[in-house]
């Protein structure tokens, strides 16, 4: 099975402090380290066990610029077979329509039966997976969180709904799947595995090799643009509860039983 | 010899064989344990390469100290004594079991005059020794069943039969030897020849004198029959040894000449490659990726359970028991590699078949398993082994994940900024008493303190951190710091198998080292004095903060005020890397009893047999399966010692002993110091002139 992952970089929140830049406009990006989103992480773990079990190959692709790069390797360390940095001066400020157009033709340059792309990206808005699927014409399943391939035409998928519940769904190849985190354990990348990939030629696809009208994409096509970035004002705070071990636990369960987390 | 006595070779005509069937069963037996050695050879042969044949006299030093001297032994008083008795019998008998041999088919051996008589007697006292000593393991094998030998459900069927009959046959074994001294001096005295005395009291010297009036032949004829039933066990004992725990009568001086040398270091990926690039695979993934050393060490495992009593993970209840480690594997050998029948390796994963994830993950790398052992098994290099197989199957507990790709990114396992590393000297009251220097390849200095990343960035460690720096600064050291050109020591890392992301970190280090241009190195961390003292190269050389205490106390530098909590009983908790890997006992022991009217008291578990806390570095990260945590038992020990604070001298010991003390309930009970802490308390500053020193009179007059 041939499966595509489409990845991207983000600021990494558990090793970075996000704090406004001056204007207001954007983070302070100066100190900031990136990996690669979490959700898309675990989705190239699920390609990789797919592929694993029933042979094929892993594709990982990324809209973005040079610096982009060290995610896709990173990808590849995992056990990646392709990857492409899908990047051209015309593309910076597409919005996710813009992106999902730009991640289309790269499928249309290809063959892949399955597509795969995380829930969200922690700097995202959740857009580009099911823009894709449509532009493409594919079936699309959101929030998945196992995959059972059924035969080379068919998947089985199980959906998280809200309140903790699942539903399965099955699914025609080839479709586009935005998966959950918790799908599976990502194996680890150490460095061994980056100093492999260190010196592998990631190929650039521009808009000339893509075939994409230069004006369908970027920030002229841009329907969506970011205005302000802003920190919401801080809440009441916590409540510190007091008293005896005993009243603080009673005085929990009744809280959590208030909100609803309690039966 | 004497007339008319003959050897039991010659007076075999009555048998009709004579020399032939001794030589007979000589050559089979040989045969027989040549093929098996050869047989047991195989996987050695296929195991990774192991570099042992360095420093032969440091070798045969040890040999004399662990193995001719059972220097380990009398840690366990009544198994030991029972141990250094049958040893010393064994050796002993050992020459004259090979005499007995040798008697058995020529005439001519025996040791001359003075010497063999002299022999002779301490052969009659040896076999009489280890005979009863094998009545007594018997008994305490079946009776008594000392704790440690039990086998947990889980790791297979129980050892005693196996056990038990092997004594026996080491029972029978002495008991041909006592009847045949007994029969033949009965058969010399009453034909009138001059009798070799036997040692008095002996068994042999007993059953003499119940034989005094057996007739010769009949003598002669147990003489003979012993003999054959000799040769016949000791082929058999022999030759069964290989297969069970008993292996290690054979392998345990080779196993001692070849053990490890070096404390504290980890082993190379592959001995002798320095290029780890090129290597294929990383790590111990199947049985034959161990090295032929770490094999040898399987064989020679005595299943004596010293290792696992001394597990703080096996206290804990985490699934892991070191000697099953052994155990497990050498199971796996013998059933891949049989004596018999065809060997089936297969390139099986080790873990997921007899070890699990889990059990390799569990350990904390606090050394108290190989402390112990009598034949000086190595664990620590085989589960690091492990670990590197995994790292590189990218199979990593999510839980630490994290923290290494922290590692790899920011150069700390928390994901903290670089440039805020030396935020914890920017305290307000700090900044008045100590001026911590950042040093660079511009601004150099005596002394680098290496802080590492807990003490940097943890809010509550970065008080050991201050309190080093004000001591450091206390005694007009010449010292700065590294800051944000520090990265973690990587020590943990590579305990964790991510061994390139060590090597990663450490030449980082040792090269922001050089360039800042200090001729010695202190550090209040012991994992991060570990790594630097035995894992780096080429830096300039570490010392402990403790030993920095205890060195300028004698020179009188330091002197503290008298206890400010006179109530107080204190206990020192060994850290890991400071005690058993690098031998540190003595100098924070120095330094506590400096402090006048400090009162302290020794929990049982101090020293070399020190309880792990829960270990330090990555290990803060994991999340165990246990039923306990280590540190609430060794909180809990504290206490049965008496104690109500536990000194500690490691940031990461620290950590585990708060949160014990939470857990375990006991706040306001019990509290932890760490040594550079209570120090820089105590101390006596010099005479009040500025705000700085006027700040210290405050703190000594608290």
């Amino acid at each position: 099975m041939e499966i595509l992952v489409c990845v991207k970089r983000v600021p990494d929140t558990s090793e970075n402090e996000i704090t406004l830049n001056r204007a207001g406009n954007d983070i302070e990006r100066d100190d900031l380290v990136y990996s690669v989103n979490e959700w898309d992480n675990y989705a190239v773990e699920e390609a990789l066990q797919i592929v694993e079990r029933l042979g094929g190959n892993v594709t990982v692709a990324t809209v973005g610029g040079e610096d982009d790069e060290e995610i896709l390797r990173r990808e590849m360390a995992m056990g990646a077979k392709g990857s492409a940095l899908i990047s051209d001066e015309a593309f910076e400020g597409s919005d996710s329509a813009g992106i999902a157009t730009l991640l289309k033709a790269f499928v249309q340059k290809n063959r892949f039966d399955l597509i795969l792309t995380g829930v969200q990206a922690e700097d995202g808005a959740a857009q580009v997976g099911g823009m894709l699927a449509a532009m493409l014409d594919y079936p699309f399943a959101s929030l998945v969180s196992s995959i059972e391939v059924l035969n080379e035409k068919k998947l089985r998928v199980t959906r998280e709904i809200e309140g903790g519940n699942k539903e399965l769904n099955e699914t025609d190849l080839p479709c586009v799947l935005s998966i959950q985190t918790g799908i599976n354990e990502p194996r680890y990348v150490g460095m061994r595995g980056i100093r492999q990939v260190a010196s592998i030629v990631i190929p650039t696809l521009g808009a000339s090799e893509l075939g994409i009208d230069k004006n369908s994409v970027g920030k002229i096509a841009a329907k969506v643009q970011r205005t302000d970035y802003f920190v919401p004002v801080l809440g009441k705070g916590a409540e510190m509860l007091g008293g005896s071990r005993e009243k603080v636990i009673d005085k929990v369960i009744e809280l959590v039983k208030a909100k609803g987390g309690l039966k | 010899m004497v007339e008319g006595i003959h050897s039991p070779a010659q007076v075999s005509d009555w048998l009709g064989l004579g020399r032939i069937l001794f030589l007979v069963i000589h050559l089979v037996g040989l045969a027989f344990l040549s093929y098996i050695v050869y047989r047991r050879l195989i996987p050695l042969l296929r195991g990774e390469r192991d570099i042992r044949f360095d420093r032969p006299l440091t070798r045969v030093a040890r040999v004399f100290q662990y193995w001719l001297a059972q220097w380990k032994h009398p840690r366990y008083r009544s198994a030991g004594i029972l141990h250094i008795l049958i040893f010393a019998g064994f050796i002993t008998l050992a020459i004259r079991s090979f005499a007995l041999v040798i008697f058995g088919l020529s005439d001519g051996f025996a040791f001359p005059g003075r010497v063999g008589h002299l022999y002779d007697m301490a052969t009659d006292w040896a076999a009489t020794v280890v005979f009863v000593c094998m009545i007594v393991a018997i008994i305490r094998r079946l009776y008594w069943k000392p704790a440690r030998y039990a086998v947990p459900e889980r790791y297979g069927k129980d050892h005693t039969a196996d056990a038990v009959f092997l004594l026996g046959l080491i029972a029978m074994l002495m008991l041909c030897d006592i009847v045949f001294a007994a029969s033949n001096a009965a058969a010399h005295a009453q034909q009138g020849g001059a009798v070799e005395p036997l040692a008095a009291l002996s068994l042999p010297w007993l059953l003499n004198r119940a034989l005094a009036a057996t007739p010769v032949p009949a003598l002669l004829n147990v003489r003979l029959g012993i003999c054959i039933v000799h040769e016949l066990t000791f082929y058999f004992l022999l030759c069964y040894r290989p297969f069970g725990i008993q292996f290690h009568v054979i392998t345990s001086l080779f196993n001692v000449y070849f053990a490890k040398l070096d404390r504290g270091t980890v082993k190379p990926v592959r001995w002798g490659e320095a290029n780890l690039d090129e290597l294929e695979s990383f790590g111990v993934k199947r049985f034959e990726d161990f090295t032929w050393k770490h094999m040898l060490d399987f064989y020679s495992c005595a299943d004596c359970g010293r290792c696992s009593d001394n597990c703080p993970a096996n206290a804990a209840g985490r699934p892991l028991s070191p000697r099953f480690l052994s155990i497990k594997a050498r199971d796996y050998s013998f059933q891949h590699y049989p004596v018999f029948g065809r060997t089936s390796a297969r390139q099986e994963a080790l873990i997921g078949s007899i070890y699990s994830e889990d059990e390799i993950w569990s350990c904390t790398t606090c050394g108290a398993c190989e402390e112990e052992c009598p034949l000086l098994i190595e664990y620590i290099d085989k589960i690091v082994d492990l670990r590197r197989g995994q790292v590189d199957d990218g199979k990593v507990p999510q839980s630490i994940q994290r923290p290494l790709k922290a590692l790899e990114t920011r150069g700390n396992p928390y994901g903290k900024l670089e440039k805020k590393r030396a935020d914890w000297t920017l305290d307000k009251e700090f900044r008045l008493s100590c001026k911590v220097r950042i040093l660079d390849d511009k601004r150099s200095a005596d002394t680098l303190y290496f802080v590492d990343s807990i003490t940097s960035y943890d809010d509550r460690i970065q008080a050991i951190g201050r309190a080093t720096a004000r001591i450091l600064d206390h005694i007009g050291e010449n010292f700065g710091i590294m800051g944000a050109l520090e990265k973690d020591s990587g020590h943990d890392v590579r305990r964790f198998g991510e061994e390139m992301l060590f090597v990663e970190l450490s030449s980082h280090n040792v090269q922001a080292i050089k360039a800042c241009g200090a001729s010695r190195i202190v550090t209040a961390d012991p994992h991060a004095y570990n790594a630097l003292k035995n894992d780096y190269k080429d830096v300039p050389p570490v010392e402990h903060i403790a030993q920095v205490i205890a060195r300028e106390m004698d020179d009188g530098n330091i002197s503290f005020n008298p206890v400010r909590n006179a109530n107080a009983v204190y206990t020192y908790h060994d850290p890991c890397y400071l005690g058993r890997h690098n031998k540190l006992y003595d100098d924070p022991r120095r330094v506590l009893d400096a402090i006048p009217g400090l009162r302290r008291v020794e929990m049982d578990r101090c020293r070399d047999r020190s309880f792990c806390c829960g270990g330090g570095g990555l290990m803060l990260f994991y999340e165990p399966k246990e039923d306990q945590r280590m540190g609430v038992k060794r909180v809990q020990m504290a206490a049965d010692a008496g104690a109500n604070v536990i000194v500690t001298a490691c940031p990461f010991c620290m950590v585990n002993m708060e949160d014990a003390i939470k857990v375990a309930g006991m706040e306001g009970k019990m509290t932890a110091i760490d040594l550079a802490e209570l120090v820089d308390e105590q101390i006596v500053r010099r005479v009040p002139t500025d705000t700085r020193d006027a700040m210290a009179e405050e703190t000594v007059n608290v």
